[in-house]
C-alpha cells in the first residue's frame, strides 16, 4: 500500500474504497467484542464462514467481524445490513438457517429476533429496540459496523479526516483552542477540562513532550475503554496524534492492561496499519508532523490508572504515585510535559475537530458536554455498554435503556465512579448523569462504571467489598491510605460478620476524614467514597448490623441461617441432591431438615427449590424455629391416602 | 527457561531498562513463572540491580514467583459478579480444590486467581479456567466443571 502524502490522497482513497462497496450487498457482522467471544461469537464466525462457502454465496456476502455492540446481555450478536436485522443470541446452529432464510430468501427468522418486554413484539431492527433507541452512540456507534483489523473499514467511515482537517487546515493553536472551547473534559475520573491540560504542555518550555493514552482500565464492572480500543482502535490513535500535533509531541504511548489481550492485538494491529498509511510516523499526510506512538502492556496493578503511577510505570518502574506539587502536564514521564487522557477522552477528540466545538456542546449540560458511555452492569435486565448524552437522568438510563431490575426484585442502589464512586439510592434517581451533579451526590463520574444493585445486596457487604478492594490495590507508598483503608476494612468486615460494636459508624468517619485529607493520590483521598455515601443513605442498614446483628438483604453469610419451612416442603428431594455439603436430611416423602452444622450457606438449597413451593428461606437475627418432630416429618399425600 | 530465550527477549525490546516489565512479561507469558535464573539474567543483561527487578515482580499482580498448576482458574470478583454472587463461587471453588487464591496445589493441578473484572458482566459470576470462560456460575455448577480437569 502506497503511503498517503496529502489530504487530496486520503479523499481519493477513501473514494476508491467506497466505490469497491456496495451498499446493497448483504453484509453480516457479528460481535466479536470479547464478552460476545466469551458466549461463543468465535463458533459462530466459524460456522457463518462455512455455511456461506456450503450454500455458494462466498462471492455474494461480506462477513464482518466487528467490536463490540454493546448489547452484551443478548450475545452473541449479528446484524444483517443493508435491512440491519438484528438477530441475539446466536448458536453455530442457528446458522444454516439465517444464511438460507434471511441471506437467501430475504426472510426474517422471528424466534432470533428481540422481542419487547412490554409489549411482547418482535423487533426487527437495531435502531428501534428500546436499548439502542434511547442512546446517543456518538463515539460508539462506529464499533458495530467496523472490522477493527481493517483500516480500509475506518477509512469508509470518514476515518482520519479529522487528522488531515487539522493537520492541513488548522495551526495547532486553533486545534487546542478547539478543544478548549468545546469543554470536553476527562472521561477517565477527574474530569480535568482536556484543553486546559493540553495547554499547560503546550506552553511549557521543554522541547520533548508526550502524549499518553490511559488504557489501564481497571475499576471493576467497567469495560468501555476495552470495547472501544477492541472495536475502533483507530479513532484513538487518530485523536492522540490530534493531540500530539496540538501539543508539540512527537512521541505517544497507550499504556494497556495485559489482562486485555484483544484490545492489544488490535491496537498494535491499527498502529502497523497506520504507519503503513502514512497516519503515524514521519512527515503525516506530507504535513511535516512526525509523531509514533508505542504500546505499553501494564502488568496489573490498578493504582496505575492514577497519571503519576502510569508514568512511572512507563519508565519501567514500579507504579506508585508521586505528589502532584507539579502536575504532569508541566512534569510528567521522564520528567517531561505529558498529556495523560483516557481512551475515552481521545476518541472523542475526531469528533470535535470534525464537526467542531458547536455541534459537540448542543449535547449535555451547562458542565459537563457531550456524551458518556457507562457499562451498565449487577442486577440490571440489560447488561451492557450504553452511550448517553450528558444529563441523562439515572432512571432513564436504568428503566429506559437498561430495563430496569430483573425477576422483578426492587430497586436499590446504583454505585457510580468505580471503586471510590458512591452509591446513589432510590430517591435521587431523577439525577442527571454530569460530573459535577454526581459529586453532589456523594459519588462521582468516574470512568462509568454503572453497577445496579437490587434489594438481595447488602449495602454495608457493598462498602466492605470496595475497601477491600482498595486496600490490596492500595501501593503502601503512604499511610492514611495503607493503614487507613487497612483499619477500614477490619472494622467492615466485623461489621458485616455480626461482631460490630457501638461507636464503630464514628470510627470508620474519622478514619474516612483522614485517609481523605492526607493521601497522596487519589486512590486514598477518594477511598472512603464507598463507605460515605452507603452510611450516608443506608445509616439503618448498618445499624441493624451492628445493635441487631441483622442483614436486612439477607446476604451476609455470618448473619443468616437457611432454613426449611416445614408447612411448605413437599420432600421433592431436589435441594438434597443438590447440596454440596450433603447438610439436608430427608427422603422421598420426609419433610428436609438443614443440618445447621454442616451448612455451609452457600445458598444452593435457596436456588434450586422450586418456586411454586419457595420452601428454603433465609432468616436474619432471629432464632431458627426448632426442627419439628420425626414423626411430623412424613408427607401423606391427601389423594393418595384416600385410595 | 534458557539464558538464549532470555537474551532474545531482551534484544527485542532493544536492550532498554524501561522496558524492564515488558520483558518481564513476556518471561512470564511463556514460561508461567519467573525463575530466580531468568531474573538474574535479565538483570545481567538490562543491567538493572536484581533488587528493582524483586520489586517489580512482587509489585505488579501479572507475575508469579512460583510454578503454576496445568490449569490457572481466574475467578471474577468485579462488583458485578459480586453481586450476583461470586463470593460464593470463591468458596465453592476453595472447597473442591483446596486452596486459596494466590496458591498452587501440591500436584500442580490447579492455581486460583482472584480477578477483579474480566470485562463480561452480563454473564457474572465468571469463572475461567485455562482461558475458558465459564459463565453464570452456581456452587454446584462449579464444582461439576472443576470436576473436568485432570
Amino acid at each position: 500500500m502506497p503511503r498517503i502524502d496529502s489530504p487530496a490522497d486520503l479523499e481519493k482513497l477513501r473514494k476508491s474504497i467506497l466505490s469497491q462497496r456496495d451498499p446493497d450487498k448483504p453484509c453480516i457482522t457479528l460481535c466479536s467484542g470479547s464478552a460476545c467471544h466469551a458466549t461463543g461469537s468465535g463458533k459462530v464466525a466459524e460456522s457463518i464462514e462455512e455455511e456461506v462457502k456450503k450454500q455458494g454465496l462466498r462471492d455474494e456476502v461480506d462477513i464482518r467481524k466487528t467490536g463490540c455492540h454493546g448489547f452484551c446481555e443478548r450475545g452473541p450478536i449479528i446484524v444483517i445490513h443493508p435491512e440491519e436485522i438484528c438477530y441475539f443470541q446466536i448458536t453455530p446452529e442457528d446458522v444454516p438457517e439465517i444464511v438460507s432464510q434471511t441471506i437467501k430468501e430475504k426472510k426474517v427468522i422471528e424466534r432470533l429476533l428481540y422481542t419487547d418486554p412490554d409489549t411482547n413484539e418482535k423487533i426487527i431492527h437495531e435502531s428501534e429496540i428500546p436499548f439502542y433507541k434511547n442512546q446517543k452512540r456518538l463515539v460508539f456507534g462506529s464499533n458495530g459496523s467496523i472490522d477493527p483489523k481493517s483500516i480500509d473499514d475506518y477509512l469508509a467511515i470518514g476515518g482520519y479526516s479529522a487528522l488531515a482537517k487539522a493537520l492541513s487546515g488548522m495551526s495547532a493553536e486553533q486545534v487546542l483552542e478547539e478543544v478548549k472551547k468545546s469543554n470536553l473534559r476527562g472521561r477517565g475520573g477527574g474530569g480535568f477540562p482536556a484543553g486546559r491540560k493540553w495547554e499547560g504542555s503546550r506552553n511549557a518550555p521543554e522541547e520533548t513532550k508526550y502524549v499518553i493514552v490511559n488504557a489501564d482500565e481497571g475499576d471493576p464492572g467497567a469495560y468501555m475503554d476495552r470495547s472501544l480500543l477492541e472495536g475502533n482502535p483507530h479513532s484513538i490513535l487518530e485523536g492522540c496524534t490530534i493531540g500530539a500535533y496540538a501539543i508539540g509531541s512527537h512521541e505517544g504511548y497507550i499504556y494497556v492492561r495485559q489482562e486485555y489481550p484483544l484490545a492489544v492485538e488490535n491496537v498494535n494491529i491499527a498502529i502497523k496499519m497506520a504507519e503503513e498509511y502514512g497516519f503515524l510516523g514521519k512527515n503525516i499526510l506530507g504535513s511535516g508532523f512526525d509523531f509514533t506512538v508505542r504500546v505499553h502492556r501494564g502488568a496489573g496493578a490498578f493504582v496505575c490508572g492514577e497519571s503519576t503511577a502510569l508514568m512511572t510505570a512507563l519508565e519501567g518502574r514500579v507504579g506508585e504515585p508521586r505528589s502532584k506539587y507539579i502536575r504532569s502536564n508541566i512534569k510528567g514521564l521522564w520528567g517531561m510535559p505529558s498529556v495523560l487522557n483516557n481512551v475515552e477522552t481521545w476518541a472523542n477528540v475526531p469528533l470535535i475537530i470534525n464537526k467542531g466545538a458547536d455541534w459537540f456542546t448542543q449535547f449535555g449540560t451547562d458542565g459537563s458536554k457531550g456524551t458518556k458511555i457507562f457499562s451498565l452492569v449487577g442486577k440490571i435486565t440489560n447488561t451492557g455498554l450504553v452511550e448517553v448524552p450528558m444529563g441523562m437522568s439515572l432512571k432513564d438510563i436504568i428503566y429506559k435503556i437498561g430495563g430496569g431490575i430483573p425477576g422483578g426484585k426492587k430497586f436499590k442502589a446504583v454505585q457510580t465512579g468505580g471503586p471510590s464512586g458512591g452509591c446513589i439510592p432510590d430517591e435521587l434517581l431523577d439525577l442527571e448523569v454530569g460530573f459535577d451533579e454526581l459529586t453532589k451526590a456523594g459519588s462521582m463520574m468516574g470512568s462509568g462504571g454503572m453497577i445496579v444493585m437490587d434489594e438481595d445486596t447488602c449495602m454495608v457487604d457493598v462498602a466492605r467489598y470496595f475497601i477491600d478492594f482498595l486496600t490490596d490495590e492500595s501501593c503502601g507508598k503512604c499511610v492514611p491510605c495503607r493503614e487507613g483503608l487497612g483499619q477500614m476494612r477490619k472494622i467492615l468486615t466485623k461489621i458485616t460478620e455480626g461482631k460490630g460494636k457501638e461507636g464503630d459508624i464514628k470510627l470508620l468517619e474519622e478514619l474516612s476524614e483522614v485517609a481523605k485529607e492526607a493521601s497522596l493520590c487519589a486512590l486514598g483521598t477518594s477511598a472512603p467514597n464507598p463507605f460515605l455515601s452507603t452510611v450516608r443513605y443506608f445509616r439503618d442498614e448498618y445499624e441493624a448490623h451492628i445493635q441487631e446483628k441483622r442483614c436486612p438483604a439477607l446476604s451476609c453469610k455470618e448473619l443468616i441461617t437457611f432454613h426449611i419451612d416445614p408447612a411448605k416442603c413437599q420432600a421433592c428431594m431436589i435441594c438434597k441432591k443438590k447440596c454440596p455439603a450433603e447438610a439436608v436430611d430427608g427422603g422421598k416423602k420426609k419433610i428436609h431438615v438443614i443440618d445447621q452444622e454442616k451448612c455451609t450457606k452457600c445458598g444452593t438449597c435457596f436456588e434450586v427449590c422450586p418456586s411454586r413451593f419457595s420452601a428454603v428461606t433465609k432468616i436474619s437475627g432471629e432464632p431458627v424455629p426448632s426442627p419439628i418432630p420425626e414423626e411430623e416429618r412424613i408427607i401423606t399425600r391427601k389423594s393418595k391416602a384416600n385410595e | 527457561m534458557e539464558n538464549d530465550r532470555i537474551d532474545q527477549i531482551v534484544d527485542k525490546h532493544q536492550g532498554e531498562a524501561s522496558s524492564l516489565i515488558q520483558v518481564l512479561l513476556e518471561i512470564q507469558s511463556e514460561n508461567h513463572w519467573l525463575p530466580k535464573r531468568a531474573l538474574e539474567r535479565v538483570s545481567v543483561k538490562l543491567q538493572v540491580p536484581l533488587t528493582r527487578i524483586q520489586h517489580i515482580a512482587t509489585f505488579y499482580k501479572a507475575f508469579s514467583l512460583v510454578p503454576k498448576g496445568r490449569h490457572e482458574i481466574h475467578l471474577c470478583m468485579g462488583t458485578a459478579c459480586h453481586v450476583r454472587g461470586a463470593t460464593r463461587i470463591l468458596d465453592t471453588v476453595q472447597d473442591v480444590t483446596g486452596i486459596k487464591p494466590g496458591e498452587t496445589d501440591l500436584d500442580l493441578k490447579f492455581s486460583l486467581e482472584t480477578v477483579n473484572c474480566l470485562g463480561c458482566c452480563a454473564l457474572g459470576p465468571v469463572m475461567e479456567v485455562d482461558g475458558k470462560t465459564h459463565g453464570k456460575m452456581a456452587p454446584g455448577e462449579t464444582a461439576d466443571v472443576l470436576k473436568n480437569y485432570e
